[in-house]
């Protein structure tokens, strides 16, 4: 079961493990005088990981939003799964959409629909899938992220570690290739971090999803980077990554609109930069 | 001072090509496909039987005062049995589809900013452009549609009421009889008043609902915003229902009597 739309064959090898999926070329974008950000480049591979550091304000939400079209850059090139969007009608954006999901800050649930309508939303309304269907991939992906047993509650029933769980669940629920995370865990205790962060960590090694992770929660950007999801009979189980598979996991800080750092976590870790010094502290 | 001024027109004109935007879409939306059909069934239901009490209450009332009022004018010259005739005409022509108008400015206009409002500040709008659905075909077009057909049912409605109202003080406090009122209501009423109280209430509730839509859909800064969307869209959607029934009553007269 797949809504995103069909690429085709030699798209999807273009496509395949390690090849760039999002890209960023010279990306620029001001609100009247505030500059957010100022000519970003970088690229994202299939598969692997793009975590996003910065104080409050430093554009890393507004890079989310570029990626969806639901904002356009003043400046530069934008490529999303093979298709060039900062040029795109909203039309063609719902499109693109269908590979992308996107875990809003405090998870942006619909108020007036049960958690069910909420994961099964772009089932229910943007797709021909039948109900039975539908309510079958709802519990899967309910199941996943452990909220089986409040699939009929409404959202305001839950908590707010639970709401950004179902909030995930909802992003992955028609399988798009790519999720975008903006601020998952802020304002939750570590342990409702923690079960958030797995689900990231399970999507993106179990799934074989590419993921964009904003947060300044360093905490959970280095157990994302350094932790792999692994299949252990019929258990799923978080163990720390090898280099390798950490390396997958890209770190970009933003200050200022500019990128101060790019570079994996061991790489973070050793800066002497002042800055990236004072705010890993 | 002279900057303020050029900001604030600026800002006006910004204001209603955002609106005319917006306007157009859910136009252009409302004959092309995807359609929500359980959402345009909900909002049928919300704004339709959800106004039912407040637009009978109000046609009613209207209607008795009405009775009262112009029975002491009528009575200075001796005209008392024609009470009937005054109410038709000014229900149906004119308070008729304007208080109707006005109530739902109040209720739905104010529902439809406050609901879209508290979605924008909380990104469940952006969540649902995400999710690849248009606010515009799944929220705007259903309450369009729910307030350009419901406004002129509510608005008979209320003049039905509003007429039933002014029966009851004719002939308990004014001792009219019953059939002289009535002889009186369809003989006061003429087919071009009847057209004019119809044709108006498919406009003021188009007026009414695209003002809501847009100013919850352009509501900034969280909670305060929502209050401050929730109260302009009350106060431009009255004012609107007053003036585009001034405008409309003129382009009626010129066309039809």
């Amino acid at each position: 079961m797949r809504i995103a739309p069909e690429r085709s064959p030699a798209l999807d090898e273009a496509l395949g493990p390690g090849s760039p999926i999002v890209v960023f070329d010279k990306v620029s974008l001001a609100f009247d005088d505030k500059v957010i950000l100022r000519s970003v480049s970088f690229t994202l591979l299939t598969g692997h990981t793009k975590i996003f550091l910065g104080a409050s304000g430093a554009g890393k939400s507004t890079i989310l939003r570029l990626i969806l079209g639901l904002l356009r850059p003043d400046g530069g090139v934008i490529w999303v799964n093979g298709e060039r969007v900062d040029e795109m009608s909203e039309d063609q954006l719902m499109r693109v959409r269908g590979d992308l999901g996107m875990v809003f800050q405090e998870g942006a649930l619909f108020d007036s629909l049960s958690v069910a309508e909420n994961v099964g939303y772009k089932l229910y309304e943007e797709s021909d899938m039948a109900l039975d269907e539908v309510r079958s991939r709802v519990e899967e992906v309910l199941g996943f992220v452990g909220l089986g047993e409040h699939i009929d509650k409404s959202p305001s029933m839950l908590s707010g570690g639970q709401r950004r769980r179902v909030a995930i669940a909802r992003a992955m629920a028609f399988k798009p290739r790519i999720l975008l995370y903006d601020e998952p865990t802020t304002g939750l205790d570590p342990i409702t971090a923690d079960s958030i962060d797995n689900e990231i960590i399970k999507l993106r090694d179990l799934e074989n999803v590419s993921s964009i992770l904003v947060t300044h929660q360093l905490r959970d950007a280095f157990r994302v980077a350094t932790n792999t999801a692994v299949r252990n009979g019929g258990r799923v189980e978080i163990v720390p990554a090898d280099a390798r598979k950490a390396d997958e996991a890209e770190f970009i800080m933003l200050r200022d609109g500019v990128i101060a750092f790019e570079g994996n976590a061991a790489e973070l870790r050793a800066a002497t930069d002042p800055y990236l010094k004072a705010f890993l502290s | 001072m002279t900057g303020r001024v050029s900001d604030a027109i600026k800002h006006g004109l910004q204001e209603v090509q955002a609106y005319v935007v917006m306007s157009v879409a859910a136009l252009r939306a409302v004959f092309t496909p995807p359609y929500y059909r359980h959402d345009i069934v909900e909002q049928f239901e919300a704004i339709g039987i959800g106004s039912l009490t407040v637009v009978l209450l109000t046609g009613f009332f209207t209607g008795a005062v009405l009775a009262l009022n112009t029975g002491i004018t009528l009575d200075q010259f001796g005209a008392r049995s024609f009470v009937g005739r005054l109410i038709s005409a000014s229900m149906i022509k004119e308070l008729g589809p304007v208080l109707t108008g006005l109530m739902l400015a109040g209720r739905i206009g104010s529902g439809i900013a406050a609901e879209l409002g508290s979605m924008v500040v909380t990104d469940q709008i952006n969540a649902l452009r995400a999710l690849g659905t248009d606010p515009i075909r799944k929220l705007v077009v259903p309450r369009l549609l729910a307030g350009f057909f419901m406004t002129p049912v509510l608005t008979v409605i209320s003049d039905g009421v509003g007429i039933l109202g002014g029966w009851i003080i004719a002939v308990f406090q004014l001792r009219v009889a019953s059939s002289i009122y009535w002889t009186s209501i369809i003989d006061g009423l003429y087919m071009e008043d009847a057209w004019m109280g119809l044709i108006k209430p498919f406009f003021l509730g188009f007026i009414i609902v695209t003002i809501g839509c847009h100013v919850g859909l352009s509501a900034k800064g969280g909670t305060q915003g929502v209050g401050r969307a929730t109260t302009n869209a009350v106060v431009a959607s009255s004012v609107a229902v007053i003036a585009v029934d001034f405008f409309l009553t003129r382009l009626l007269i010129t066309l039809m009597y």
